[in-house]
């Protein structure tokens, strides 16, 4: 019987409320929330932010943490032109790779580089830089957004808002943030105010660059958001309609069974 | 069987010398199906409809993917970015694992509520009890393939358990390891497994529908079909309803794939798989959860170390449901003339769901303290209540026929 059923629905419901809210396990903060234009059925990417986002990461974040899942034409999805991606390209260097994806070492054993082109993988950071971090190991960015429970506003908080002054009797020499589990990051406070001089002439507050960096980093970890958000609005308009067919024509086969119940 | 009605010749002469056109005509047209089936009576087509997809979609996904440890990761991003449509079939087979189990689970407990598995669906009950093992151990090892940190870690805590088997525990785990720690072996074997499973899971679906067309379906009135007035043919009328109901589950299954692809996932899994670096958490895919509850809530029993007993209790929880139409005295099939089980059919629900909520959080405090209580109360609803109430109980009359209960009278037969 349907009543039954709803018993039982609202009784776990309840039950899963009894249960969630019981004990405050570990103390956890609360992120706030941002609103960003990739959320929700019609959300798009912000691509001048994600632009911007991805100067953020070449001038800033680069330093230390690879993207190793991205190439360089991907840059072309944001609307960057074949010229300026090949210029971004041409900037950075790469090892040289042979057929079989092996570096290619020159006869005095050293690695050969050389400058990278739009095919090429982002190039990673220095290994002299990242070195010195040890034993702090730089996470790559690709899907950092998808690897953090509500990972966007995780990001964007953990940046823009998450450094504050220590609460009494923190040890000065670690960082302190907000936002990460235990609030002991190695990473320093990565932005500031003026951190990057934005080409597009956006005044590079704090919150602008966190904002930015998010925007690029969601279009990194999901390049098909758009693609999926449009297709499946059809896709779901498409099955309302045929499911409003198909209860007709339910409707109308049943009917000559008069009373019966369904 | 009665001879095709066609009078195509091409079809007769097949017919003829293989009867597979009588045979659709027995089992869909003439298969005569009790007029009162409830859309609780849709979720078996959609289970078969599932497994189809996942295999579909499987098969595609196979075609793109590296089962090795240094590359199983990236393939499957690389599925997602580089394959035309990749991330569509992708997403579609991974939120149609959570999908199928959605289904299977009302589909089981539909099953528990008008006792479907009585006297003469034994047999049927019991093949889909194994039907959903082989679900879970296919779902289990599919989700060790992409390689992601909780990939790897949830294969070592689930293989593990077998290292609970006194004496020979920790030769099985090597052995099923292929190694001395999950591995590119294990990634290996576990893609084979999963590819092979599906299969198997096919095969014995042919069993179980074979077996349901024995004796037709049960319904919610849990009698007998008693004439005429009491069926009508499969086909036209509950083609069109599963087809309707079909259409309502994939609005709800499309705005997951489309809006909320990973919101049934964990974060860990976008983390490539680390040996040397545990998450904070690990827990299993939400379908698991109730059994991850009762493993991690059995204390140690006397002299059975509280891991092994864990382990018998995750395997005894569906064990029971095994000798379940043994176990359930009652002679009447459906709860709605059970006033007493139709309760304790609620609270088994609520408890289940509990033990979810109690396998998702780590076990401490209040969540330790439920998680035993929702363990105790699954095994004594099986155990102890089900033998008693069908003795305690007094059911209420049963109605003379379907078609008397729900025509009332003006009985207007289909044929």
């Amino acid at each position: 019987m349907r009543k039954i059923f709803l018993a039982a629905g609202v009784a776990g419901l309840i039950s899963l409320g009894i249960a969630s809210s019981a004990p405050a396990a570990d103390e956890t903060v609360v992120l706030p929330e941002q609103a960003w234009s990739f959320d929700g059925v019609f959300g798009t990417f912000d691509r001048a932010s994600a632009q911007r986002g991805f100067q953020v990461y070449h001038d800033v974040c680069a330093k230390c943490h690879s993207m190793d899942l991205l190439s360089y034409r991907n840059l072309e999805e944001l609307g960057l032109s074949a010229d300026q991606v090949k210029a971004i390209a041409a900037a950075d260097q790469v090892m040289d790779r042979d057929d079989r994806g092996m570096p290619v070492i020159d006869d005095s054993g050293k690695v050969v580089m050389r400058p990278a082109r739009p095919s090429d993988r982002f190039a990673p950071p220095d290994k002299t830089v990242t070195s010195a971090l040890l034993p702090a190991i730089p996470p790559d960015l690709s899907l950092m957004v998808h690897a953090r429970e509500d990972g966007e506003n995780y990001v964007f908080d953990l940046l823009a808002k998450g450094y504050v002054t220590p609460p009494e009797g923190w040890d000065p020499a670690a960082n302190y943030n907000l936002y990460f589990p235990g609030h002991r990051i190695a990473m320093p406070p990565p932005l500031a105010e003026g951190a990057v001089t934005y080409a597009d002439g956006t005044v590079a507050t704090l919150d602008q660059e966190a904002r930015d960096i998010v925007n690029f980093l969601e279009w990194a970890a999901d390049p098909n958001l758009e693609e999926r958000h449009r297709t499946g609005l059809k896709v779901i308009l498409f099955l309302i309609v045929l499911t409003l067919v198909l209860y007709a024509a339910k409707r109308r086969i049943w009917s000559d069974l008069h009373k019966g119940e369904h | 069987m009665a001879a095709p009605r066609t009078q195509n010749p091409i079809i007769r002469w097949i017919d003829y010398r293989l009867p597979i056109f009588s045979y659709l005509e027995h089992e869909l047209h003439e298969y005569p199906t009790p007029r009162n089936l409830s859309y609780w009576w849709n979720f078996g087509s959609l289970a078969g409809f599932m497994l189809v997809t996942m295999i579909v979609t499987g098969i595609f996904l196979a075609m793109h993917y590296t089962p090795n440890v240094f590359l199983a990761f990236d393939s499957v991003e690389r599925i997602r970015r580089d394959v035309p449509y990749g991330w569509l079939i992708q997403y579609i087979h991974m939120n149609g694992a959570s999908f199928f189990f959605i289904v299977t689970y009302i589909h089981i407990f539909r099953g528990l509520y008008y006792g479907s598995y009585k006297n003469p669906r034994e047999l049927l009950w019991m093949l889909g009890v194994v039907i959903l093992l082989l679900m879970m151990a296919t779902a289990f090892m599919g989700y060790v393939l992409p390689w992601g940190q909780m990939s790897f870690w949830g294969a070592t805590v689930i293989t593990n358990l077998f290292s609970a088997i006194p004496k020979i525990g920790n030769a099985i785990v090597t052995w099923l390891w292929g190694g001395y720690a999950v591995g590119n072996p294990t990634l290996n074997r576990f893609y084979s497994l999963h590819y092979l499973l599906p299969f198997v899971i096919v095969a014995v679906v042919m069993l179980h529908v074979i077996a349901l067309h024995r004796h037709g379906s049960n319904n919610p009135l849990g009698i007998d079909r008693k004439g005429p007035q009491d069926s009508i043919p499969f086909h036209p009328y509950y083609t069109i309803k599963d087809m309707f109901g079909l259409g309502v589950f994939l609005i709800v299954y499309a705005s997951f794939i489309f809006f909320m692809p990973l919101s049934l996932g964990d974060p860990q899994n976008a983390i490539p798989a680390n040996p040397l670096q545990t998450p904070p958490e690990i827990v299993p895919e939400w379908y698991f959860l109730p059994f991850y509850a009762i493993l991690r809530s059995v204390p140690d029993i006397w002299f059975i170390p509280s891991k092994l007993a864990g382990v018998i209790c995750l395997f005894g929880s569906i064990g029971l449901l095994f000798v379940l139409p043994w176990l359930d005295t009652s002679p009447v099939r459906s709860a709605r003339f059970r006033p007493i089980y139709k309760w304790f059919f609620v609270l088994l629900v609520v408890d289940v769901v509990a033990l979810g909520i109690c396998g998702a959080h780590r076990p401490e405090g209040t969540y330790i303290v439920i998680g035993r209580l929702a363990t105790l109360y699954y095994f004594f609803h099986f155990v102890i209540l089900l033998p008693l109430l069908g003795k305690l109980e007094r059911p209420r009359p049963l109605p003379a026929s379907i078609g008397a209960a729900v025509l009332k009278g003006g009985a207007v037969s289909a044929e």
